[in-house]
């Protein structure tokens, strides 16, 4: 039986000026489901991102979360409704300390960003909560240290604990492992599913590069080649489809990851 | 143990300074003390500048606009026979306030460069407005402002002087010490650190749902009320209002005290301010040419020590840690 659609988008398209960057996208994510998105470069993965979480307006449909419309409604109000996003590119607050990040995503979700007077530093609860978040992802040590000293790994990590403390229902993983190292991927990977886990979240989406990852942890794949839904399927079905295998991970990284199949280097799969 | 001596040592700091300041005229001469009054002005006129800079990352260079508007709050209070200090100060909370809301409205709608021009051509649309209407605002002559009455005292039978070394020098202390206290509050709260939050990286602060443009408006508000509140206290010293005080020269003028001092240190802004008053009291006695001087000096600081003072009083005690 298939759980109900959090998060839908019907017949998105989104043009930049001349450029079609998505043409047509119709999707849903599900209650529940940990959902990749991939393509090659270039496909608009980001893009799409950039609508679903509304701070782009489709150009042509429309975007609904939890059945309400919301298109280009903006990145602030999206946030509050419940849906949270991290980035490819590095977002960090460089002058804030590991802990002050995670303070200021539960202060802004609790609403408290407007007390003026109130000493943040007195606030026991708001403390407390942060430093249980960033034990989760094994940042507690190094809750003092600036988020511009960490090394790239915790960057990212701290980007998306910050999300996580929004408790939102979905939350968008824009590449959260690139420019990481590979044994570090894995690493980020885990933290981030058991944390997801424990504060509650009902859907991932994930947009991410290394198909070692995405066969692993989604539940569904959903690949994108020129602005066009080429697929939408489970790992295991897609996996047969050689040839949109390789359309979205073009012939070099298809070679190597067939390779890999056939080897069944794989087996170690940890695909809940 | 070196947070506890870190403490103690930031309150002795504080009572050293807190005694300094209370002596201040009795020990120091009086043209002296005169210039602390400005400093006490300045100080929390930039104070609001520094939120809107430090904390927000937004430069205006239109804070003169709240400046006289603090200070034509007080002329046109006198004029109507309002003389009660408190009640002034009262009123050009209100006034600057409102007056913020409606010009940050528009301009906290943009960032960068776009946003410190358009303060900018406020700024000037009051100066002009000063100069325009001579029946109103006196134009370039301005207008007198006599002495207010300190807490219900009236106190127009003591000589200028006095009055303004005796009385005004505590109130104006007061006042200033009260306004530091309560940005310091402002900027460790909750709302402080979304300022932050939002000056490091907006994209990433609304996707944690902040609403940025409506807390810069706040921050905007608060800004300009401190900044006018600044120029409220300085008229009484200086005993009138003419335009300069809404040129732009003198937004220029809380620039240079804000990265003079540090602008990312809460501190900066006002020891930038005092550095800056007496700088400009001494050299504008000695040397004709001492606008010459300040522009020498920011280029130096900006290139050598972009930190301000603080900074370069911050580096220092890390290299004396470091080498011990």
């Amino acid at each position: 039986m298939q759980k109900a659609a959090i998060l839908n988008a019907s017949d998105v398209s989104k043009f930049y000026k001349e450029f079609c960057a998505l043409d047509g996208v119709t999707l849903e994510i599900r209650q529940g489901e940990i959902a990749s998105i991939i393509g090659p470069n270039g496909a608009g993965k980001t893009t799409l991102i950039n609508v679903l979480t509304g701070l782009l307006r489709p150009t042509a449909g429309k975007v609904y979360f939890k059945g309400q419309d919301i298109s280009g409604i903006g990145p602030q109000k999206i946030t509050k409704l419940g849906l949270a996003r991290s980035f490819q590119l590095l977002h960090i607050f460089p002058e804030f300390t590991a802990l002050e990040f995670v303070k200021i995503a539960i202060i802004s979700r609790q609403g408290k960003g407007i007390h003026l007077f109130s000493s943040i530093d007195k606030d026991k609860e708001v403390k407390e909560e942060s430093e249980e978040i960033l034990h989760m992802f094994g940042l507690y040590e190094k809750r003092d240290v600036l988020s511009k000293n960490l090394p790239q790994g915790d960057k990212k990590l701290l980007d998306i604990a910050s999300a996580l403390a929004l408790h939102p229902e979905i939350i968008l993983l824009d590449e959260p492992t690139s420019g990481v190292s590979t044994s570090e991927k894995n690493r980020i990977m885990e933290i981030l599913l058991s944390a997801s886990e424990r504060t509650g979240i009902k859907s991932i989406v994930l947009v991410e590069h290394d198909m070692d990852i995405v066969f692993s942890f989604s539940h569904r794949i959903i690949a994108i080649h020129h602005g066009k839904v080429l697929a939408d399927s489970t790992p295991a079905e897609l996996e047969k489809n050689d040839e949109v295998v390789c359309t979205v991970m073009g012939q070099k990284e298809c070679f190597k990851t067939f390779s890999s199949l056939l080897s069944g280097s794989r087996e170690g799969s940890k695909r809940k | 143990m070196a947070f506890k001596a870190q403490l103690t040592g930031k309150i002795m700091f504080g009572i050293v300074v807190g005694v300094i300041l209370f002596l201040f005229p009795k020990i120091a001469s009086q043209h002296f003390s005169l210039v602390m009054l400005g400093f006490f002005a300045s100080a929390i006129a930039v104070l609001g500048f520094n939120l809107l800079f430090g904390y927000t990352g937004l430069l205006s260079i239109g804070h003169s606009l709240f400046f006289a508007v603090g200070a034509y709050t007080v002329a046109f209070s006198m004029r109507s026979s309002i003389f009660s200090m408190e009640l002034i100060l009262l009123i050009t909370l209100l006034v600057s306030g409102l007056i913020a809301a409606l010009v940050g409205a528009i301009c906290v709608r943009y960032t960068d460069i776009h946003f410190s021009i358009l303060t900018f051509a406020f700024a000037m649309l009051l100066y002009s407005f000063i100069v325009k209407f001579y029946y109103v605002t006196g134009g370039d002559d301005g207008l007198r402002v006599l002495m207010p009455h300190l807490l219900g005292f009236n106190h127009s039978a003591v000589p200028k002087m006095q009055f303004l070394m005796e009385t005004y020098y505590y109130y104006a202390l007061i006042v200033a010490c009260l306004a530091t206290w309560a940005m310091w509050r402002i900027v460790t709260s909750y709302f402080g650190l979304s300022l932050k939050a939002i000056r490091d990286n907006p994209v990433k602060a609304e996707y944690l749902g902040i609403n940025i443009s409506r807390y810069r408006w706040f921050a905007f508000i608060i800004s300009g009320m401190y900044t006018a509140l600044g120029g409220a206290l300085l008229v009484p010293v200086i005993g009138h209002v003419d335009p300069t005080l809404s040129h732009w020269f003198q937004s220029g003028q809380f620039i240079l005290m804000t990265v003079l001092g540090g602008f990312t240190y809460f501190l900066g802004p006002i020891l930038g301010s005092l550095v800056f008053t007496y700088l400009q009291d001494t050299l504008m006695s000695v040397f004709q040419y001492w606008r010459f001087f300040f522009g020498a000096l920011l280029a130096f600081v900006v290139i050598v020590a972009p930190g301000g003072i603080m900074g370069g009083i911050d580096s220092l005690q890390k290299k004396k840690k470091g080498g011990v």
